[in-house]
Parts: C-alpha cells; sequence; structure tokens
C-alpha cells in the first residue's frame, strides 16, 4: 500500500506486517485472521448441523459436542465478528475522517497482535487436552465443575484477546474526538464513523466487567479462589451479571458498526443523502446508553423477583424504538432515490427484513412472562442467529465487497459475489427460520441429540441442508478472494463512481501518509460536495503541502502480547506442573521488559519530506 | 498539520492577559486546597468526636463526593474549556457504575 511502489521480496514483506503501525495494514491483518477465524468458527458450525441432520446421530459424542457449540460461539463472536468489523474500522474511519493514522499507531498494533494470540491460545485447546465445554456464557458452577484445561483455556485467551480489543477501542475513541481534519465536526462525520465511535465508547464500559470476571474465573480455577463457590461464601449468579453486563453492550458493539456499514451503503447506492441524519446519530448513542440498562433480560428465568423482571422487561422494549428509527431512515433514504443494486446494495436489502425478524422476536423475549416459555429453547438460538448473522454477518459480507477496492484497489467480481449472497441468503432463512418452530416444539438448545420420536427430524434436516448453501455461498466468496487477488487488475479511487465521504477522495494506491495536504470538510459528505462543484482533485486542503510526521513500525507489540501468550500457558498449568511458576514469571518478565524498552527508548518517528511527497503523488488516478 | 518552525513572539498585552489568568488559576487552585483540607479536618474530627455511625458514614460519603468535585474541577482541569467531552464520558462511567451498584445491592446482595 505504500506510495513508494517497490518491489519486495517475502522477507521483507513479512517483516514490515510483522512491524507495521499503519491503520491500513493492521486492517488487513486483522481482515485476515479475523477471516481465518469465521472459517474455522464455520466449519465448528457445520459440525454441528451435521451431528443435528438426523436423530440419534452419533456423528460426535456428547462431550465433543458441548466443546464445538462453546468453541463456535466464542470464536464468531471474539474471534471473527469483532476482528472483522475492526479491520474495516481501522481501514475506512481514519480516512472519512481525514486523519493520517489513528491517534496511538503502536497501541493500534498492540491490539491486533494480542487479539491474535489470545484467539491462537484458546484454539490451542484443541490439540491440548480439549476445548473449553462450559457454552460460550460458561456459567460459573458449571465452568467450575468442567474437568480438564478447557474452560481455563477460555479465561485466559479471552482475557488477552479482550485486553486487545480494549486498546483498541479507546484507540478509536480518541481518534475520532482529537484527529477530525478541519470542519469535520461531529454532525458531519459520516454513520460508519458515528457508529465506530459508540461502539468503541461500548467496549470502554463493557469489556472491565468481563475483565473482572474472567480473572474472578482465572482465579476460581487456578489459584484457589472461591468468587462464584456458594459453599465457601461466594456466589455464583455474580458471573451471571458480570457476563452479561458485558455481554448485553457487546451485541450492540457488533451491530452498530453493522448498523454504520449499511448507512453508508444505503445513501451510496441510492445516490442520496442519508435520510434523518441527525436522528441516525441520536438513535445510535441512544442505543449505546440503553444497550446497558438491560442486561438482566438474559437472566429471567434465574428468579430476580417480579419487579426486576419487569424494570428490565421495559428497558429491553425500550430500544425497539431507536432500532426503528433507523430502520426507517434506511427505508427512506432508498425511497426516490436513483438506486443502484450492486452487491454490497444488495446485502443491504437483505438485512431489513432479516434483521426486523431478529429484532421482532427479541421484543417476544423482552416480555418476561413468554421468556419463561422460550427460555433456553431452539427459539433463542433462532433469535441470535437472526441479529447476528441478519445483521452483523451480512454487514460484513456487505463490507468485504464494499471496501475491498478501498483496502486492495482491486474489485471483487460482481457476478461471483451476487453468487455468494443468494446462497448464503437463502441458505441462511432455511436455517435459522425453522429453528423458531423447533424452539416452539420444544426442542431445548444446547442438545447434542435428539430422539426419532419426537417429531423434530424433519425442521432439523432442513436446517442442516440450509447450513450447507451458507457453506457454498462463503466458499464462493474464497474462491472470488483468490481469482481477484490473482487478476490483480488495479480500478482507482471511487471504483463506484458515487463515492459520498472523504475515503473515496484519496488518489489509490493509498499513500501510507494518506492525505498530502489535510482536507478540508465543508459538510456532510464531503466528496459528494467536491465532485457537484466540479474539484477534479475531490477535495479542498486546509494546509499548504509541507512535511509529514509519520511514527517508526515496531516490533514491541508483538513481543509485548507473546510475553502474556506465554505467561497464560504458565497460569494454566499452576500446581500442576513444577515448570508452571516459572514460565508464567518468564512470559511476564518479556512483556514489562518490553513496555520498559519502549517506554525508555526515544521513538521520535520520521518525517516525509514535501519534495519527495510531490514526487510520489500520483497514483494511478 | 504543518510542521514548519514558526517563530512567534508575544506581545505586551497577551503577556499580561497570560499572567493574569494563570495568577487567577493559582489563586483557585491554592482556595481549592485550602477548603479540601478544612473538609479533611471536618471529616477526622467528626469521626475523633464519636457520634452515632448512621451520622458519620453519610457525613463521610458526602465530604468524600464534594473533594472529588473539587480534585476533578481545579486540580485536574475539568473547569477550564475544552473538556466537555471528557466530562462527558466521566458523568456516563459514573452513571453506569452507580446503576450496576444499585442492581447488585437490590437483585443480589438483598436477596
Amino acid at each position: 500500500m505504500s506510495s513508494i511502489a517497490k518491489k519486495k521480496g517475502f522477507g521483507a514483506s513479512l517483516w514490515d506486517y510483522l512491524t507495521t503501525v499503519d491503520h491500513k495494514k493492521i486492517a488487513i491483518l486483522y481482515l485476515a485472521a479475523g477471516g481465518l477465524f469465521f472459517v474455522i468458527g464455520g466449519i465448528e458450525a457445520m459440525l454441528i448441523r451435521i451431528q443435528l441432520a438426523k436423530p440419534d446421530n452419533d456423528f460426535v459424542s456428547a462431550g465433543l459436542f458441548n466443546e464445538i457449540i462453546t468453541m463456535h460461539g466464542t470464536t464468531m463472536i471474539f474471534l471473527a465478528a469483532m476482528p472483522l468489523l475492526f479491520a474495516f474500522m481501522n481501514a475506512v474511519m481514519p480516512l472519512q475522517i481525514g486523519a493520517r493514522d489513528v491517534a496511538f499507531p503502536f497501541l493500534n498494533a498492540l491490539g491486533f497482535w494480542l487479539f491474535l494470540f489470545g484467539g491462537l491460545f484458546l484454539n490451542l485447546s484443541w490439540f491440548m487436552g480439549g476445548a473449553p465445554d462450559a457454552g460460550w456464557t460458561s456459567y460459573a458452577s458449571l465452568s467450575l465443575a468442567s474437568e480438564g484445561h478447557g474452560v481455563d483455556f477460555y479465561a485466559l485467551g479471552l482475557q488477552v484477546s479482550g485486553a486487545g480489543t480494549y486498546i483498541a477501542g479507546i484507540n478509536f475513541l480518541v481518534t475520532i474526538i482529537n484527529m477530525r481534519a478541519p470542519g469535520m465536526t461531529y454532525m458531519r462525520m459520516p454513520l460508519f464513523t458515528w457508529t465506530t465511535f459508540v461502539a468503541s465508547a461500548l467496549i470502554l464500559f463493557a469489556f472491565p466487567p468481563l475483565t473482572v470476571g474472567l480473572f474472578f474465573l482465572i482465579f476460581d480455577r487456578m489459584f484457589g479462589g472461591n468468587f462464584f463457590d456458594h459453599t465457601m461464601g461466594g456466589n455464583t449468579i455474580i458471573w451471571e451479571h458480570l457476563f452479561w453486563i458485558f455481554g448485553h453492550p457487546e451485541v450492540y458493539i457488533l451491530i452498530l458498526p453493522a448498523f454504520g456499514i449499511f448507512s453508508e451503503i444505503f445513501s451510496l447506492f441510492s445516490r442520496k443523502r442519508l435520510f434523518g441524519y441527525s436522528s441516525m446519530v441520536f438513535a445510535t448513542v441512544l442505543i449505546g446508553f440503553l444497550g446497558f440498562m438491560v442486561w438482566a433480560h438474559h437472566m429471567f428465568t434465574v428468579g430476580l423477583g417480579p419487579t426486576a423482571n419487569a424494570i428490565f422487561s421495559v428497558a429491553t422494549m425500550a430500544i425497539a424504538v431507536p432500532t426503528g428509527m433507523k430502520i426507517f431512515n434506511w427505508l427512506l433514504t432508498i425511497w426516490g432515490g436513483s438506486i443502484k443494486v450492486t452487491v454490497p446494495m444488495l446485502y443491504a436489502l437483505g438485512f431489513i427484513p432479516s434483521f426486523v425478524a431478529g429484532g421482532v422476536t427479541g421484543i417476544m423475549q423482552a416480555a418476561a412472562p413468554l421468556d419463561y416459555q422460550l427460555h433456553d429453547s431452539y427459539f433463542i438460538v433462532a433469535h441470535f442467529h437472526y441479529v447476528i448473522v441478519g445483521g452483523v454477518v451480512l454487514a460484513i459480507l456487505a463490507a468485504v465487497h464494499l471496501y475491498w477496492p478501498l483496502m486492495f484497489n482491486q474489485m471483487l467480481s460482481e457476478k461471483l459475489g451476487k453468487w455468494t449472497f443468494w446462497f448464503f441468503f437463502i441458505g441462511f432463512h432455511c436455517t435459522f427460520f425453522i429453528q423458531h418452530f423447533l424452539g416452539l416444539m420444544g426442542m431445548p438448545r444446547r442438545v447434542f441429540t435428539f430422539g426419532a420420536d419426537q417429531g423434530w427430524d424433519t425442521f432439523n434436516l432442513i436446517s442442516s441442508l440450509g447450513a450447507i448453501l451458507m457453506a457454498i455461498g462463503v466458499i464462493i466468496l474464497v474462491v472470488n478472494v483468490i481469482i481477484t487477488i490473482v487478476k490483480n487488475e488495479k480500478v482507482g479511487n471511487d471504483p463506484w463512481g458515487d463515492g459520498r465521504t472523504l475515503e473515496w477522495a484519496i488518489p489509490q494506491p493509498i499513500p501510507f501518509y494518506n492525505f498530502k495536504q489535510t482536507p478540508l470538510v465543508r459538510g456532510l459528505d464531503t466528496f459528494w460536495i467536491e465532485k457537484q462543484e466540479g474539484n477534479k482533485e475531490g477535495m479542498t486542503y486546509a494546509e499548504p503541502l509541507s512535511d509529514i510526521h509519520m511514527p517508526n513500525g515496531s516490533i514491541i507489540p508483538l513481543v509485548m502480547s507473546f510475553g502474556l501468550f506465554v505467561a497464560s500457558f504458565g497460569a494454566l498449568y499452576n500446581g500442576e506442573k513444577d515448570w508452571a511458576i516459572p514460565v508464567l514469571v518468564l512470559g511476564l518478565a518479556i512483556t514489562f521488559a518490553s513496555m520498559a524498552i519502549r517506554s525508555i527508548k526515544d521513538d521520535h518517528g520520521f518525517h516525509v519530506h514535501k519534495e519527495d511527497i510531490l514526487k510520489n503523488e500520483g497514483g494511478n488516478k | 498539520m504543518s510542521h514548519d518552525a514558526h517563530v512567534y513572539s508575544k506581545s505586551q498585552t497577551e503577556y499580561e492577559y497570560t499572567r493574569r489568568v494563570r495568577r487567577e488559576a493559582m489563586r483557585g487552585q491554592v482556595t481549592t486546597f485550602a477548603i479540601m483540607i478544612f473538609l479533611t479536618l471536618i471529616a477526622f474530627s467528626a469521626v475523633a468526636a464519636g457520634f452515632s455511625e448512621y451520622f458519620i458514614v453519610p457525613i463521610l460519603l458526602l465530604l468524600a463526593a464534594i473533594q472529588v468535585v473539587l480534585q476533578l474541577y481545579y486540580f485536574m482541569h475539568m473547569s477550564e474549556k475544552n473538556h466537555g467531552m471528557a466530562a462527558f464520558f466521566l458523568y456516563s462511567g459514573a452513571i453506569l457504575g452507580f446503576t450496576l451498584f444499585l442492581t447488585f445491592l437490590t437483585i443480589v446482595w438483598w436477596n
């Protein structure tokens, strides 16, 4: 992506990516790692559906099935959906606000490597005595009773990758608050930047409860603590509260950026300003706030009492109001627009009915008395897959097609993209719609098999067939990506022809300093305004051409994260192996030593000189 | 942002203005410091005087809250301009923390 287009050897490119602090390259790292975990989680999903395709199946054992469902949920939420969204936040958000990088490029790299090492650690459990098997929620009484090291891998792996997520969230917040280009007021920020902002704020407040909960779990399981053991004066319910105080905002951390991506797509391909921009911003912030006030709706059947259930019921239903505002705003954006049905637009159009269906079942579950019937049944499974696949995954797939030209200066095939969409979309509804009825017929979630006399065979088979369609869709996408990379046809900037926001105005390939001069933002849809006024450059500049200060790359983030990875093994085998404590100490020593080096060694970055900028200018605009 | 070197010298009026602003800030800090010492004295003497616990605990909590606010606004400069976003996040966090504490108090520990 560097503007100084030199052909580099494989080793040099690898070193470049290992040490990069450039938000565009970190975005590619997030995309690759998140994509890998998405495929792993998808394979686990296929195993689940194969096992449930027919009654009394013995494709996997009951114990292995528990491990698969736990790892499917954990991988998809923490290691696939969030990193993939971070990929687009990293790639797009700094460009949308006219910044040269995020506020803390070093921390950006650190966040990525922490996430990757945490994810690797979690997945190593498959090869080291068994994966976690207490469900992705890992409720304390069950997870404390779980034998082997599975749940230890869960607690330590999520702790490390969670630290990475937290760092990324803070970084985005500071970037958006401090690094907007002149004229980019809050109410001129594109919706994807706004949703990144609110999602990052949610990360800021939601991850500490998870960290606390995970530390309690780590101490209870590995270091003789008793936070959740009621026989020793602990309280098992506290885990559920801590988990859901994090877990509910977490679903908004996922869905809000998805909303942002769809907002961009609707206005781009309807070739209209987003309808009700300010109400969209208001709704986003309101969802952010309400998201923290509803966690106990996951716990209606715990026995919190009618008063608590009623309060959380009403609060939950209230969230439908701002979400409904968004749906109507999107519909009114399309209304009367000059619509171009490209692949991203197809996903966006498919998203509205799918997500509304997931939202409606959400409102049903918000009614506490009804939730007593639906709780822990396949109805719940159907509901959250409708919001997460129908919302978040569709957004991620849409964004892969939409932002591929921005990130790689190539265009994914529209034709194959449409095949992916139809296979995935039909497969998705086929898999999960029928699960509502399985739930109403009484099929509990997380069961590894069912009897032939229970009347659930046909519906489960249909569900499994749908999963195959989804898999075919994803395979076509992978083929599409490979073909596009091999062909390597450059498309230049604004390949969709109707780009509205700043990221499309930058010449391709994007120089590593993004903007040779900081742009001046004169309104919402900055690039659109410039195009309407016939500005060939696509930007008005806020400053004369001058030297640019850029940060140096560094290997320290990788080493720092590696230290925690090593330390996790020490903690895992504490009290069991002799080498546990020395390894724990060694790992922490690596981390603290690299922190010390980072603090003591001055690194002032470097300047790109005016003359070089002029020489490198161009790209193939 | 441009990184060309600029040499900039203050005019006499600007110089006097900065001096005045700084003097006022200093006076504010010293006053606050005195108030905080005084509040601490009250707290200590309330405990030493041996009043009923139901009187002392609320008073201590109230004094502590005032101390936090003084600390934030005078020593950590929240009273100055351009701290709106920081204040927004601070209050959001405080409200959330309070809500969580309240729910734990009412539906976990009292049951």
